[in-house]
Formats: C-alpha cells, structure tokens, sequence
C-alpha cells in the first residue's frame, strides 16, 4: 500500500507543547481513516440510506438531526438533511458503498484525499473548541456519536463527538495545515501533546 | 443575530448566505412578460416589520431556509426548509432540551 502524505506533516511535532508544567489537558492526533464518504440521499430515499450505512459499516444509526455513532473503526454521522459522513480506518469504504447504494436510492462521494481528520482529546477539549466555533458543545446539547456542520473563518468543518471528551473535526485537506496550527495555538494555554 | 436552522438549532448569522426576498415569484424562463420579469427584478414591498426572507446555510448543513425576519427588530419569528420534504430528517426541538 502506498503511504499517504498528510498535509499537516511539516507542522506536526510529536511531543508535549504550550503550558504543560501542570500536565497536558489536550491530546491533538491526526486519524488519518483509511476512507472518508459522503452519502447523499434522494427526496424520500433517507431510510434506505441508513439502511445501507448499516448494512455496508454495521452502524445503526440513532433517528434525528445530527445523529450518530462511532465503533472505534467506524463512525457515521449526519452532516445535513439526507446527507451523512463516513469514515473507516480501512480503505475500499466508498466502493463498497456504491455496490449498495444505488442510483435511485443517492449520491456516494469518496473524500478520502479531500478531507483531513483530526482528533482533540481531553478535559479541555470543549473550551478550545468553543474558542473556534459558536455553537454548543456541552454534553447534553452534543451526545456523544452526534455529528455537526459549522465553519471556523470559512473553513468549513464537520465535527463528531467520539467521546465524552473527544471529538473528531474533518476539514478540506487544503486548509488542514492552517487549521492545524490555529488549533496548537489555542491549546497553548492549557498545554498540549501531539501524539 | 441568531437563525435557528430546522436541521442545526440555533447558529450565527455569519453562517448563512442571504438569498434575496422570500416574496418574488419567478415567471417561467421563456415568459416574454417584461412587466413580470421587471416586478420580479425590481419591485420589492420593503416593510418596516415582518418580512419573507430566503437564506442558505452555507457555513453549516447548507440547506435552503425560508426564513421571517422583522426588519425593525431583527426577531425571527419562523425559519422552515425551503423544500418541504426535509421535514422528516429535521431536528425535533424536544430532543433537542432533555
Ligand atoms: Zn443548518
């Protein structure tokens, strides 16, 4: 398999950065799944769709807005009225997708080269975060699996919550590195590690 | 200003696009009517209160809004998909405030 580059590598420092001298409050890992999907329904093809992303990803996939789940190796969530995101660790996802999913039913996108996952982790997750996005990341307005669609200074940006503390932001690979460094910026304060 | 979009809940103005006046009404394409073309170009009804506005939610789920802004207050009294049929996949409220 070849290697894939990321566009975060030359500002990717392993290592513990910022305000640490009391322990590091933020853990910020680039995931790098395998594959990364869009799925778009038709008008009326909604049910179907989830349908599919339980058969292809084994994911069932809560009802409502925004609703979501993660396995660890998979996760999905909905992004937008008929529209989900789905990302493996393995690659091949979007051709399996489109052997289930067919024409009548919707739309599969393969954004595997077009997004970048990255992962920020720990009890200082949700305050870095709301620095960056106005909208609400306390538990109980944002469960965990749950999905959400917002822009940091137009930088579009889906973000899942994977954990209590932990969430999962997918942005256009071509900003990720400028994102990247605004996030190490922000977590400064409360000192953080890239692992 | 906050817009509560029917899929998101409530957002920032500066995730949405406006897209003009809710109330025009296109005439079809091939429609030589030029005083219809012109009303839909030109004529706007300009109230000072409540206003039938199309917004898209660009930075966030990007769907079609039809939105009632009071253009006095800013209060926005209704906000629903333009397309109707997004209704199943829509945010409950109830949900929303356990
Ligand atoms: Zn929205």
């Amino acid at each position: 398999m070849v290697e894939r580059q990321s566009p975060l590598e030359p500002e990717y420092h392993v290592g513990s950065h910022g305000n640490f001298e009391h322990g590091v409050e933020i853990l910020l890992t680039e995931t790098r799944p395998g594959s990364i999907v869009q799925l778009a329904a038709w008008p009326g093809e909604e049910k179907k769709l989830i349908a599919a992303i339980r058969a292809v990803a084994g994911l069932a996939l809560p009802d409502g807005a925004g609703g979501g789940l993660s396995d660890g190796a998979k996760s999905a969530f909905g992004f937008a009225p008929g529209k989900f995101t789905v990302a493996d660790e393995a690659e091949g996802l979007a051709a399996a997708f489109a052997r289930v999913v067919t024409p009548a039913i919707g739309t599969v996108t393969d954004l595997s080269h077009g997004r970048t996952a990255i992962r920020i982790a720990g009890p200082k997750a949700e305050w870095v975060l709301a620095k960056f996005f106005a909208i609400d990341f306390a538990l109980p307005a944002f469960p965990v699996g749950a999905g959400r669609s917002t822009t940091h200074h137009d930088v579009f940006a889906q973000i899942q919550r994977t954990g209590t503390d932990q969430f999962d932001i997918y942005v256009f690979r071509s900003f990720a590195r400028s994102f990247w460094k605004a996030l190490c910026h922000a977590s400064e304060e409360v000192g953080y590690e890239v692992q | 200003m906050l817009i509560t979009c029917p899929y998101c809940g409530p957002r920032d103005v500066i995730e949405f696009t406006y897209q003009g006046d809710g109330n025009r009404e296109r005439p079809d394409p091939v429609s030589q009517n030029f005083e219809a073309w012109n009303a839909y170009v030109y004529d706007r009804l300009n109230p000072a209160g409540d206003h039938n506005e199309i917004w898209q939610h660009s930075g966030g789920c990007r769907a079609h809004l039809r939105v009632v802004r009071n253009t006095l207050t800013h209060e926005i009294s209704s906000v629903a998909f333009v397309r109707g049929d997004h209704g199943s996949a829509a945010r409950s409220k109830a949900e929303d405030k356990p």
